[in-house]
């Protein structure tokens, strides 16, 4: 599950804010202002948050994360409703993970991850009880499933576990973006195929002859199906054309 | 009582199919069902852990979080029992049947991050299950993904022979099959009520 892109050299000496936020003072100066470098590397943070949403897309490109994907996605507003949800618990998480990342032991790593995605996974499933109880209720029970998304789990690991701060949030962002997009894109096919409708606005007026299958459990694989044939057909073509 | 099981039986093997039905599980029903000896062994690691899992879960449910007040913690209990289940099944299996871990051994890791699994305790406490309901769900669940599984892995192994054209190759040829087979499935909607 690793999809890492080889880093550049980076000089040893070169000192990253969460090195900073560990406490942990380089040869006895103040943790903060030995930096050589700017921790902020605006370049690549940048190049960490473009890489996620598009390029490693979750959804189109890995082919993870579908369950949610798949099953929430009746309308575009469920499809960001839960891509909000998941970017927010990655975000936490990510973060979480890469300030701890030097105190956990390499064996239970995978455990301590769960339990840290899992808290902040209940902190978001309370809120949205408390605040957005009609999101809450139509996500149902993929809001705990947040838990074992693959792709949170994977960024977490592949990524947070070895990174600065400002990179972990970077990536994390950039993966979230993604997935909140794919889901919204799959939301509007679906809500667009199957009421005439997107984010419940009427395209076609009354005359459009909802085409239902599309808003049952099949017409997700089919719709997920034709857009990723979509996306290839169009990537042939623009190939074809340089 | 029996009917009552039956009926629960029938509903979550073919009605609501943990996979083409509920969505859940879909990542390993997509990722280890080019070959059918892959999906066979898939399907009876998690009958394996999700009999297990969902009956230790309901045992931690009825004995630990309701008596102290504690259902906030049910996502984190539910996760770190079932991971903890699945390195423990492991080892145990690993030492005593040294076949059934040539077999199964791959697929362990993959289960934890199974949503099905967690789906099914999840679903057990939202359902207000008694015991032998729970096991009942759990077993119906699993032969049900397993069958998918199964179904998806043949029609997989005809189509590397079919000629699919050029934009449908790869993942968007499953998906559209998988589509078609959870159509299928949805004649089996009717059968049972709720």
């Amino acid at each position: 599950m690793q999809h890492e892109r080889p880093t550049g050299p980076v000089p040893a000496s070169a000192l990253t804010l969460s090195d900073a936020l560990s406490g942990e003072a380089v040869a006895g100066r103040p943790a903060l202002d030995v930096a050589p470098r700017p921790a902020f590397n605006l370049r690549e943070i940048g190049d960490d948050f473009v890489r996620g949403v598009w390029r490693e897309n979750g959804v189109f490109k890995q082919m993870l994360g579908l369950c949610p994907a798949l099953a929430v996605t009746t309308t575009a507003v469920n499809g960001m409703a839960m891509g909000l949800a998941t970017l927010a618990v990655m975000v936490a998480s990510s973060s979480s993970v890469s300030i701890i990342r030097n105190w956990i032991p390499g064996s239970v790593r995978i455990p301590s991850f769960i339990v840290i995605i899992a808290t902040f996974v209940t902190v978001v499933d309370l809120f949205l009880n408390a605040f957005a109880h009609d999101v809450h209720k139509t996500l149902g029970l993929f809001i705990p499933l947040i838990v074992v998304n693959c792709i949170v789990l994977g960024r977490a690991d592949a990524f947070a576990a070895r990174r600065s701060l400002p990179r972990a949030i970077a990536d994390a962002l950039g993966v979230g973006v993604g997935f909140t997009l794919a889901l919204i894109a799959l939301g509007a096919v679906r809500e667009l195929l199957g009421m005439g409708s997107v984010f419940g606005i009427s395209l076609f007026g009354d005359a459009y002859p909802p085409f239902l299958l599309f808003l049952l459990p099949p017409g997700a694989f089919i719709a997920l199906g034709l857009m990723l044939a979509g996306g290839t057909y169009l990537a042939a073509l623009s190939a074809r054309g340089n | 009582m029996a009917g009552e099981l039956a009926l629960i039986a029938l509903s979550a093997m073919l009605v609501n199919n943990f996979v083409l039905a509920r969505f859940l599980g879909v990542c390993p029903f997509l990722g280890v069902s080019r070959k059918m000896d892959s999906a066979i062994g898939m399907s009876f690691a998690v009958l394996f852990v999700m009999t297990v899992a969902s009956v230790v879960t309901w045992l931690v449910q009825r004995l630990v979080l309701v008596p102290f007040n504690l259902e906030y913690l049910r996502t984190i209990t539910f996760i770190l029992v079932i991971a903890s289940l699945v390195q423990l099944v492991e080892m145990v299996v690993q030492k005593t049947s040294p076949v059934l871990y040539q077999a199964l051994g791959i697929f362990l890791p993959l289960i934890t991050t199974n949503c099905a699994i967690l789906g099914v305790a999840l679903l057990v406490v939202q359902k207000d299950y008694g015991f032998l309901q729970t096991l009942t769900f759990a077993v119906a669940a699993s032969a049900g993904f397993g069958l998918a599984m199964v179904l998806l892995a043949g029609l997989r192994e005809s189509l590397a022979l079919a000629a699919i054209p050029r934009a449908f190759q790869g993942n968007a040829i499953v998906l559209v099959t998988a589509g078609i087979l959870s159509l299928a499935f949805m004649g089996f909607s009717g059968l049972v009520r709720g």
